[in-house]
């Protein structure tokens, strides 16, 4: 996992949930694209997070080739749907599954730095206490935030946390009940967006108070 | 003008030019290309059928497989710019099918679980250029591949060899398909890289 | 990659969508021509790990629209779209 910090010419700023688009060209011309939350909030520097893929063919340089002063192309930002201000009455869940943290770690930090009072809680679910990103941020919450950590494939001495893949025991205990209507933000592989989606709408939350952003494996 | 990367290679390579058609590069994965879920169609549901022809023709698995089959070993080349070479199948020659069927068509369609659909020229699909394929490197085809059956047209872009076929309709008239409606090229001859209209 | 993990979602293709039409879709609602469902454009069913993309109906699975892209033109399929509500955000 490596954090980028972009430089971009005519970058207008970006919502807190907003994406780019990155794309790559060999010498010779091939070309490879892929889309990548910004992790940072709206007014600090830009911010990618990128997951190193084994077998992937853009993650592999952006995490181990790149230096400082490299160049790639930028399209963005992107997205009006899986966007939130950081702001509201109704509290906010955040659901993230491994590097699908990434835009919801934009909207916390935007929640914080607007000094935001809105009740929000992130769970978020990770292979192994390693694989959490921005862990240190996230054992400070802002006020208002609370953060539940799933750990699915290992857990470390003394865990004392969630350590099984999502269901609909945890989130249960973890979502507030629907009568509280609250707004819900998923992001992660098909997979387990579509699972946690279906355990909320079990829940009786509306399907139109989820909003859901796949990422694909895509290296 | 694009801004090159420094450093970013693709992972494909260059490989003997006789082989691999103008702008393909050579992968030794099989990258999954699909346009829709993957369909599952139990075999004792599934049927290969030849309409257009003077009767309509069809076989059950059990009757398909009891036909005679072929080893193949071909090139394939997608029109996403990967080519793999030397991939081994194993089917039925379209040869085989036709030949069970009165008809004067000059086209085929070709029809498939999940609506996919894709045209050839009937000379395309004979004289021992296709096959209706069910195994992939000696193992029943998978379905993210296409299995239980797929067109195999090797000599044309790979979009052409239609995963899940069911069914070739005979015709007299050229009807684009799914992607020849949209921008890809009727016929698709990689080596005279035919991928888009007007190509 | 199996099938199911290569489905994604309207964001995905938002970028893409942007360069067509000049603005961001994936927060606007469409139509689908096929069974009349309402939704986000973000809330298409999107498979991009093609030699087009394709994205379809939530609710029917029927395709609602097909993009092409050489390195000159694009071609674009919005029959199974009935109406985009275009909501800028």
């Amino acid at each position: 996992m490596r954090t980028l910090v972009l430089e971009a010419d005519g970058w207008t700023g970006h919502r807190a949930g907003q994406h780019l688009d990155v794309r790559l060209t060999a010498e010779g011309g091939y070309q490879a694209e892929r889309s990548y939350s910004i992790a940072s909030a709206p007014g600090e520097p830009l911010g990618i997070t990128i997951e190193l893929l084994d077998d992937g063919e853009v993650s592999p340089y952006l995490v181990e080739e790149v230096r400082n002063g490299d160049r790639f192309e930028l399209r963005g930002p992107i997205g009006g749907y899986f966007v939130w201000d950081g702001s509201g009455d109704a509290p906010v869940l955040l659901i993230a599954g491994g590097s699908g943290v990434a835009p919801l770690m934009s909207m916390i930090r935007h929640r914080a730095a607007i000094g935001s009072r809105t009740p929000t809680r992130l769970l978020y679910s990770s292979r192994s206490w390693d694989d959490v990103i921005y862990r240190t941020e996230l054992e400070e919450p802002a006020d208002g935030l609370e953060v539940f950590h799933t750990l699915t494939r290992s857990q470390p001495p003394g865990w004392t946390g969630y350590a099984r893949r999502i269901d609909q025991e945890m989130l249960g205990e973890v979502a507030w009940p629907a009568s509280e209507e609250p707004r819900v933000f998923i992001c992660g592989s098909t997979r387990f967006v579509d699972a946690a989606a279906d355990g909320l709408v079990a829940m009786g939350y509306p399907p139109l108070s989820i909003r859901t952003e796949r990422f694909g494996a895509t290296g | 003008m694009n801004i090159i990367s420094r450093g970013f290679r693709g992972r494909g390579r260059e490989g003997p030019p006789d082989r691999v058609p103008p702008g393909q590069y050579v992968t030794d994965d099989f990258p999954v290309l699909s346009a829709g879920p993957t369909p599952h169609t139990p075999l004792d549901q599934w049927t290969f059928s030849i309409t257009g022809g003077a009767e309509p023709l069809s076989w059950s698995w059990d009757e398909f497989r009891a036909l005679p089959s072929e080893e193949i070993t071909k090139d394939i080349h997608c029109v996403t710019k990967w080519s793999k070479l030397d991939t081994s199948w194993e089917g039925v020659s379209v040869d085989t099918l036709l030949e069970a069927v009165e008809h004067d068509a000059a086209f085929v369609m070709a029809i498939c679980d999940g609506g996919y659909t894709t045209n050839l020229p009937l000379e395309d699909v004979s004289d021992g250029k296709a096959w209706v394929a069910y195994a992939y490197g000696g193992e029943p085809l998978d379905p993210e591949h296409g299995g239980p059956a797929r067109l195999l047209v090797p000599h044309l872009y790979f979009w052409k060899s239609a995963k899940w076929v069911r069914s070739l309709d005979l015709r007299d008239e050229d009807e684009p398909g799914f992607w020849e409606s949209n921008g890809y090229h009727i016929r698709g001859d990689p080596w005279l890289e035919q991928r888009y209209w007007g190509d | 990659m199996k099938t199911e993990e290569m489905k994604l979602d309207g964001n995905a293709i938002g970028g893409l969508l942007m360069d067509i039409f000049g603005t961001d879709l994936t927060a606007s609602i469409g139509v689908c021509a096929t069974c009349g469902a309402v939704g986000h454009m973000a809330a298409v069913d999107v498979y991009v790990h093609a030699p087009g993309v394709v994205g379809r109906c939530r609710t029917c699975g029927s395709v609602m629209i097909r993009i092409v892209r050489s390195e000159t033109k694009t071609w674009l399929d919005l029959s199974g779209t009935r109406s985009i509500e275009i909501v800028e955000s």
